[in-house]
């Protein structure tokens, strides 16, 4: 199981600008759901709460009212129960891949064999068998935002919480990861939500769409394509894909042509 | 067209350069040649100045064989060295933790923050009068004097070094679960590594400097007693002796830090790309 429902959360925080206290709503009254085994792709303009709404998610972040829960339990700090993929992979620089990924498994109490095992599957997961042993710095983009998938999926989360995984990637490896984000998904049938400012990732995919402006939830929309996709290519090419790009391009843009 | 073919042939055909033509001098061969022409330019002019204001290099050799067949040199090496070692790896296993401990924590940091930034800017030279009225004339107050004065070097770049730790590396432990003990000493520590280990090599100066100011005072024994006796007596190809030893026993104990740096944080080489020199 691994459900995520978000109810009524707002955040507040204050800025200090030039000797002015700015009070920002970062998310107001957010409400919606990730089901057990959906793929949920929260997007919308830069500043418009994505982010936190995910930290918040994470327990990273204390959310100002409402909560979050994760199959019922309300989220009160970091578990164990979610695994959280960082923007730029955030690997530790002193550590090889296997060893960064064994850190996630030694802090949830995994030792002995199973660890080195454990950590060695995962790495095979995502295609990387061959370069345990390297240390971030020679790892490409691509390979570093692959082990940080790994150390995620390692801990057995419920819930994958991702922040602009592949925002930092070039257009080809983020298109290969994309394909290999779907096939690992095929594989251990996790729940993911994740962040994206990229419109043709939201589609390619996400089973709903999380359409955020201004903290709020502007709209929510189903992806009529079917599963498994196993060439993004193809996908690409149906009429459903341009459709739904082009739906949820809209409601991106109408709240922000508004002022 | 033809030219065009012609013209690019020609490259084609021009031999690649050797690459081992083209190597740079080894750094430990200009710094040879640097040394050889200061010394060289020392024994020139050295030669010229009225021995009681200056020294050159062969005269400062002969004064070093002098010391050494004596043995003179050695007891005020052994002397030195002792409490010099004994007071800088005492700075080194307390400074590191408490930086450690007060960046990392902000109770520590309000509470212990200004006794560290006050004791780096300490005039230690006033007190070591003070140390010698409690600690007496010998070992004990020069231990004292240069684990007073390495400390706080260590201490204040472990310190800056945890406040320059990502925020997003500390999170990654957090959303792992991990407690504050094990985010401090699995990301924390690794991370401020670099920082650390050059308030280490910034304290080598110090704690040499340290020494000499704590034998100048008490003036029995040491490498600083060898130069305060022979400065009085006027010869100073003798007083450059120890001098000169201690410098290069800095540059040694330099040279020692970053083999230990390069053994225990290879990455931060490998990244800047310094490893392959």
């Amino acid at each position: 199981m691994g459900e995520v429902t978000f109810l009524d959360v707002s955040k507040r925080f204050s800025l200090r600008v030039d000797g002015e206290v700015h009070h920002v709503q970062a998310l107001d009254r957010v409400n919606f759901a990730v089901k057990d085994g959906e793929i949920v792709a929260l997007i919308g303009p830069s500043g418009c709460g994505k982010t936190t709404a995910l930290r918040v998610a994470m327990g990273l972040d204390p959310s100002s009212g409402g909560r979050v829960t994760v199959d019922g339990r309300e989220v009160n700090g970091c578990g164990h129960d979610r695994g959280m993929v960082f923007q730029h992979a955030e690997l530790l620089p002193w550590l090889s891949a296997l060893q960064n990924v064994m850190f996630g498994l030694e802090m949830k109490g995994i030792r002995g064999t199973r660890l080195r095992e454990t950590a060695e599957k995962y790495l095979h997961l995502v295609g990387l068998q061959d370069s345990q042993n390297r240390r971030p710095h020679q790892l490409s983009g691509g390979m570093k935002q692959r082990v940080g998938i790994a150390r995620a999926l390692a801990i057995d989360p419920k819930v994958l919480l991702m922040d602009e995984p592949f925002g930092a990637l070039d257009a080809q490896t983020r298109e290969s990861l994309q394909g290999e984000l779907l096939d690992i998904h095929a594989r251990t049938g996790k729940t993911i939500l994740f962040v994206t400012h990229d419109l043709d990732e939201a589609v390619l995919i996400a089973d709903r769409i999380v359409v955020m402006k201004n903290g709020r939830v502007q709209e929510i929309m189903n992806v009529p394509l079917k599963r498994p996709r196993p060439d993004l290519g193809v996908v690409r090419g149906t009429p459903e894909f341009a459709e739904t790009r082009y739906k949820v391009w809209r409601a991106i843009h109408d709240g922000a042509t508004v002022h | 067209m033809v030219d065009i073919a012609n013209q690019s042939e020609k490259t084609a055909a021009r031999p690649e350069t050797d690459p081992a033509e083209r190597k740079p001098l080894p750094r430990w061969v200009i710094t040879l040649a640097s040394v050889a022409v200061v010394l060289l330019l020392w024994e020139i002019f050295g030669r010229r100045v009225n021995p009681v204001f200056g020294s050159y290099p062969s005269a400062i050799a002969v004064a070093f064989w002098e010391l050494a067949v004596t043995g003179q040199l050695w007891t005020a090496l052994y002397e030195s060295l002792r409490p010099f070692l004994l007071g800088y790896a005492l700075a080194i296993l307390i400074g590191v933790p408490l930086g450690l401990l007060i960046g990392g924590f902000r109770v520590a940091e309000a509470s212990l923050g200004i006794y560290v930034t006050a004791g780096y800017a300490m005039p230690l030279v006033a007190l070591v009068p003070l140390l010698i009225l409690w600690l007496g004339l010998g070992f004990a107050v020069k231990v004292a004097v240069v684990f007073l004065m390495a400390l706080f070097p260590i201490c204040i770049n472990t310190w800056l070094g945890v406040v320059a730790v990502p925020k997003t590396l500390i999170e990654v432990g957090k959303s792992f679960v991990a407690p504050d003990i094990v985010i401090l000493r699995r990301i924390v520590l690794p991370a401020t590594l670099p920082y650390i280990m050059a308030g280490i090599r910034l304290a080598v100066g110090r704690a040499v400097v340290a020494m000499v100011i704590a034998e100048f005072f008490t003036t029995i024994s040491g490498l600083g007693a060898v130069i305060i006796n022979s400065a009085n007596n006027f010869d100073t190809a003798t007083m450059f002796v120890p001098i000169i030893i201690l410098m290069v026993m800095a540059i040694g104990l330099n040279w020692l830090i970053g083999f230990v740096e390069r053994k225990v944080a290879p990455w931060q080489a490998e990244i800047a790309g310094r490893d392959r020199e």
